[in-house]
């Protein structure tokens, strides 16, 4: 076969609809990637409007062009699209587009998961922009603290846009999260051991990792606040047993970690290009890799010091204070490794390398007043003024902006197989250079002067008009800046010149598929020996397009790819993709109409929604697998390999491992909630107790366990007699008893609008209820499957899955049965 | 602090630009590890960092109530006769001062305090989260429903001393200000004994 006829087939088989159509069934991560791209950009330039309107207001004292309440709009919306809708998106998108291609593999772990999750980003993302065009936005400041936020005062619909719209974009983001760590794991070429990995893909994985254990317990936040506004659950109200701290320490335990999840995918790129603009290695790979993980475990000790204000002891205070300082151990030992590879090879000046630049003046700045912020008496001062709005803009524009500005100038080519022909960037970039300085560096100083943050106005008399005009002045420079750069791309995109491969000569092997990349990526898989592949073996793209690499004879209509060893990069099974479909899109519709039901308060619709989701999420696992064994397929290059569905650990088990850490998150987030009010909260405690029953506790807590136990007896009756049906029967009857329990539990709790300690439980009882019934739901698929013959000794992949789901439940149910009942007893 | 923040960030472009001016062989990896990761990252950033904790940490000392007492607690180990006691509840869009010693008064978006000696002030909210502050007496601490922060104050001469809310609570946030009156003994004293007002 040519190398021609190859790509001809497997064109026909890789595919996505042509046309526009293909937008809405393609499941490619090419076009997924440049989806989410292209629409966190879109929010860019809304966040950035936005921005450009508060700075025209406040760049003169009493001006009459916004009054208060739009003004809060602004720069409620404005941080909440920069942060939620531009930031995290942007980094899903960068690393959907570049990772399989980086890995040298064919496409992402969860195809159809990639687009589902942009679409929950899209629908959601919209509802926002329905609010911000009905002049109906969020307007309690992006992080949303209650009482200001609750029902008493803030009454209307906005503060549900935020928590219903945010909520909805993070399960994106949890489900890119969980998609990127089982491809950054599993999917790599053969050979690719995780020392030989890009250090974009560590970069990746740190991240997506803290994207699962840091959102829940924003997610965690955002029901709470939602059930108390919604049905007058009191988390958050202090004369009914709630308190607003909760809130405050569920946001920044998303909060801060939230900066590092921004900084970490920039880190990425700029530990990518800077080698390759120096012409070598990068220095330390392995200290980067130790400080990016270390970086990730810091930041999560920290979320304390945005609360420096709100009454912490001293000695809490000190703690949180020294752990904020040390975060800047990590970030400096990956600065020094950086400017240490310049020093090891021999820079040149592209452009990419002065958004590199910029990044580095400007990044250094930030984390100097960071670091001063972090003191606690300098905070006293500066906390909630302009400066640390000035400081928290060199963090995240100078940790994020600048390196996805060199990002996208430095992977342009590749997206486009075109060349760059006007020097637009280099003028775009001074004007965005100096633009940001003259906002920033103005709004530092007034911050110093006093002037807070968020108000929509000032007096004369204060001084303070001069500073913020040229802030203003420099602001708008900033702005065409940007706007040059997006004319540019545009430029590029479609009348540039044709440009050849690899034009940086760079290593890693995205740039080893053809550009612009076919939506197989690469015909034959390569085997990887080094870290830098593509570099000592230029001739590699030409021997992957002519098939001589892995599964590089398309046999059947099939998309294939294959996964590997976690840590040696052997290969271990074969993947078959499944295809187009529009199954995405309908889920995350049916999902959105659960989100727009609890929006809009049409209760009824809400059940009918969520019965459809579980429905479609039925369809869509029933379509995968195969009723015959298809035993051991070759992958070429002489390895055979046995289907994933055939093996215990398949995808999808690794997939339920990362969402059930995201889960575990979300439910321990719930438990420190609890303990929370029982120990700070003032009103507790509550008058009385849920009534012990050591019955209840029994039979729920048993139940649980032995749905667990029969599970396992289903895998190993399969896999000795393939008979899986009496433990699977066995175990969905224990599940519905642990349902039972839980349901009865619920309805002898006291009226949860009462006291935020019945909510609490209300809550805790409801998510064990909604396990047992998910648990329950898989069981009978399972033993649906069984029945229908998909299943056998070789396929069992799907019981393994399963088994993870009723282990869950067993852990959650017997933990949240004692937290309900142990109170009671030891009354 | 800031001339220490200016010579870090110099040192650091400095290094940067001297990466493009130099035109010497490419040093190897594991020298470069230890200069740059070891040296560099390590050592310097942790001697730094040292050094603006211990700083910081002593400087807060001097700004609590009591030596090291929770804010909470209110009564520390330095309440003497000398400390005075005042409480400030905030709601959308005032302050309302209550005092220790002269129980039956209060005074709304105006707060009075002896100058010269340190003051006690109870912070609560009826409403929303505010944050105290006063700029050029203290550092600023939020009143939360249901809870009650203390911070210390001090004016060390007789004046009137501008006070803001650093929260934001809602459209009333810019326009939600005060102002602290630092009287000498003698017009203290008439305060409390309240031929003031
Ligand atoms: C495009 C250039 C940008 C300009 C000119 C700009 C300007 C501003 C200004 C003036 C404020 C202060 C509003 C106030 O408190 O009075 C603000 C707030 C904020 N900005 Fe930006 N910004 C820009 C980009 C970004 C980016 C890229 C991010 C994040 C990735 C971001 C995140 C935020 C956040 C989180 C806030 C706080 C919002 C709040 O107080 O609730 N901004 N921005
Ligand atoms: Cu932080």
């Amino acid at each position: 076969m040519t190398a021609l006829r190859r790509h001809r087939k497997l064109s026909a088989i890789w595919s996505s609809e042509p046309g526009f159509r293909g937008w809405f069934s393609s499941v490619n991560h090419s076009d997924l990637g440049r989806m989410f791209l292209v629409t966190a950009f879109f929010f860019f330039l809304v966040g950035g409007v936005l921005a450009m309107l508060i700075r025209a207001q406040l760049a003169t004292p009493h001006s009459a062009f916004a009054d208060a309440g739009a003004f809060a709009q602004f720069f409620t919306m404005h941080g909440t699209i920069m942060m939620f809708l531009f930031a995290i998106p942007t980094f899903e998108g960068l690393a959907i587009y570049l990772l399989p291609k980086m890995l040298g593999t064919r496409d992402l772990a969860f195809p159809r998961l990639t687009a589902y999750g942009y679409w929950c980003y899209a629908f959601g993302g919209s509802m926002l922009l329905v609010a911000l065009v009905f002049g109906i936005a969020p307007d309690g400041g992006w992080f949303m603290y209650p009482p200001l936020t609750g029902p008493l005062h803030s009454p209307g619909i906005n503060t549900d846009f935020w928590l219903i719209g945010i909520t909805f974009v993070e399960i994106s983001a949890i489900c890119a999260a969980v998609e990127l760590c089982v491809s950054i794991l599993k999917y790599r070429a053969p050979g690719m051991s995780l020392d030989k990995m890009p250090i974009f893909a560590w970069y990746a994985l740190v991240t997506a990792l803290m994207i699962l254990t840091g959102f829940p317990p924003l997610i965690l936040g955002s029901v709470l606040l939602e059930l108390e506004r919604a049905f007058g659950l009191p988390f958050f109200q202090a004369d009914l047993g709630g308190d607003s701290l909760l809130w405050q320490h569920l946001f920044w335990l998303f909060g801060h970690p939230e900066v590092y999840i921004i900084f970490l995918p920039a880190a990425g790129v700029i530990s990518t290009i800077i080698p390759v603009m120096a012409r070598t290695t990068l220095l330390g790979y392995g200290w980067i890799v130790a400080s990016a993980v270390a970086l990730a475990f810091l930041s999560f000790g920290l979320w304390v010091h945005h609360m420096f204000t709100t009454g912490i002891p001293l000695m809490g205070l000190a703690f949180f204070s020294a752990a904020s300082t040390l975060v800047a151990v990590p970030t400096g030992v990956q600065v020094f490794a950086w400017i240490g590879t310049l020093w090891k090879g021999r820079p040149e000046m592209h452009l990419p390398m002065l958004h590199i630049f910029g990044f580095f003046f400007t990044f250094v700045i930030g984390g100097l007043t960071g670091v001063m912020v972090a003191v606690v008496p300098f905070d006293w001062q500066a906390h909630d003024t302009a400066f640390i709005t000035a400081h928290l803009h060199y963090v995240l524009f100078g940790g994020f902006v600048f390196p996805i500005l060199a990002g996208i100038y430095y992977w342009l080519p590749l997206v486009s197989g075109r060349k760059r022909f006007f020097r637009l960037g280099e003028v775009a970039f001074a004007l965005i250079f100096l633009g940001f300085h003259g906002t920033f560096l103005a709004m530092h100083w007034v911050g110093l002067m006093g002037q807070r943050r968020r108000i929509e106005t000032y007096d004369a008399e204060t001084g303070w008009g001069a500073i913020n005009l040229i802030s203003s002045i420099s602001s708008f420079i900033m702005a065409i800046g940007l706007a040059m750069v997006l004319i540019d791309v545009l430029i590029h995109a479609f009348v540039a010149v044709r440009g050849g491969r690899n034009p940086w000569k760079a290593g890693t092997l995205e740039w080893a598929s053809m550009s612009p990349p076919p939506a197989y990526n690469f015909a034959s898989l390569p085997h990887v020996t080094s870290r830098d592949a593509f570099h000592g073996d230029p001739g590699l793209a030409n021997r992957l397009a002519k098939g001589e690499g892995y599964l590089g004879d398309p046999q059947s209509a099939r998309r294939e790819t294959l996964t590997v060893d976690i840590a040696t990069g052997d290969p271990d099974f074969m993947v078959i993709y499944p295809g187009n479909t529009r199954l995405p899109i309908l889920m995350a519709a049916v999902t959105g109409l659960f989100f727009l039901s609890i929006l809009i308060k049409l209760y009824w619709l809400t059940p009918l929604a969520l019965a459809g989701v579980a429905a479609l999420a039925l369809v869509w696992v029933w379509r995968l697998g195969a009723r015959t064994d298809a035993g051991p397929q070759d992958a070429g290059r002489g390895v055979t390999l046995a289907l994933a569905g055939e093996t215990e650990k398949s995808p999808g088990w690794w997939g339920s491992v990362f969402l059930l850490v995201a889960n575990a998150t979300f439910f321990g987030s719930l438990l420190f909630g609890y303990a929370f009010l029982w120990t700070v909260a003032p009103g507790w405690p509550p008058q009385d107790w849920l009534a012990p029953s050591l019955v209840e506790l029994g039979i729920g807590g048993a139940a649980a366990l032995t749905s667990a136990l029969a599970m396992r007896l289903a895998i190993r009756g399969n896999r000795h007699r393939a008979r899986p049906l009496p433990g699977l029967a066995f175990a969905l009857t224990a599940t519905l008893v642990t349902a039972v329990t839980f349901a009865m539990l619920l309805s002898r709790v006291p009226p949860p609008d009462g006291h935020a300690y019945a909510a609490t439980l209300f809550v805790l009882g409801s998510y064990a209820l909604c396990h047992a019934l998910i648990a329950g739901l898989m069981l009978a698929f399972a033993i649906a499957r069984a029945r229908r013959g998909y299943t056998s000794p070789a396929r069992q992949a799907e019981f393994h899955i399963v088994s993870l789901w009723t282990d869950y439940l067993a852990v959650i149910a017997t933990l949240s049965l004692l937290a309900a009942h142990l109170p009671g007893f030891l009354a | 602090m800031l001339a220490g923040a200016a010579a870090i960030l110099a040192l650091v472009l400095g290094l940067l630009l001297a990466a493009f001016r130099r035109r010497g062989t490419a040093s190897d990896e594991a020298a470069g590890v230890k200069v740059w990761i070891i040296g560099l990252g390590f050592v310097f950033s942790m001697s730094v960092l040292a050094a603006l904790t211990v700083y910081g940490l002593f400087a807060g000392q001097r700004l609590m109530p009591g030596a090291g007492a929770g804010v909470e607690a209110g009564v520390g180990t330095r309440v003497g006769a000398d400390v005075v006691s005042v409480s400030a509840e905030a709601r959308q869009w005032s302050w309302r001062f209550a005092y220790d010693d002269r129980p039956d008064h209060i005074t709304d978006d105006v707060l009075h305090i002896p100058a010269g000696r340190p003051v006690d002030v109870a912070i609560t909210t009826t409403d929303v989260v505010h944050s105290f502050w006063v700029p050029r007496l203290a550092g600023k601490l939020d009143a939360i429903p249901g809870h009650v922060n203390t911070l210390r104050i001090e004016a060390d001469t007789p004046g009137t001393y501008q006070g803001l809310t650093a929260e934001y609570n809602g459209p009333g946030y810019r326009a939600h200000v005060f102002t602290v009156e630092a009287h000498d003994a003698q017009s203290w004293d008439a305060f409390v004994a309240g031929d003031r007002q």
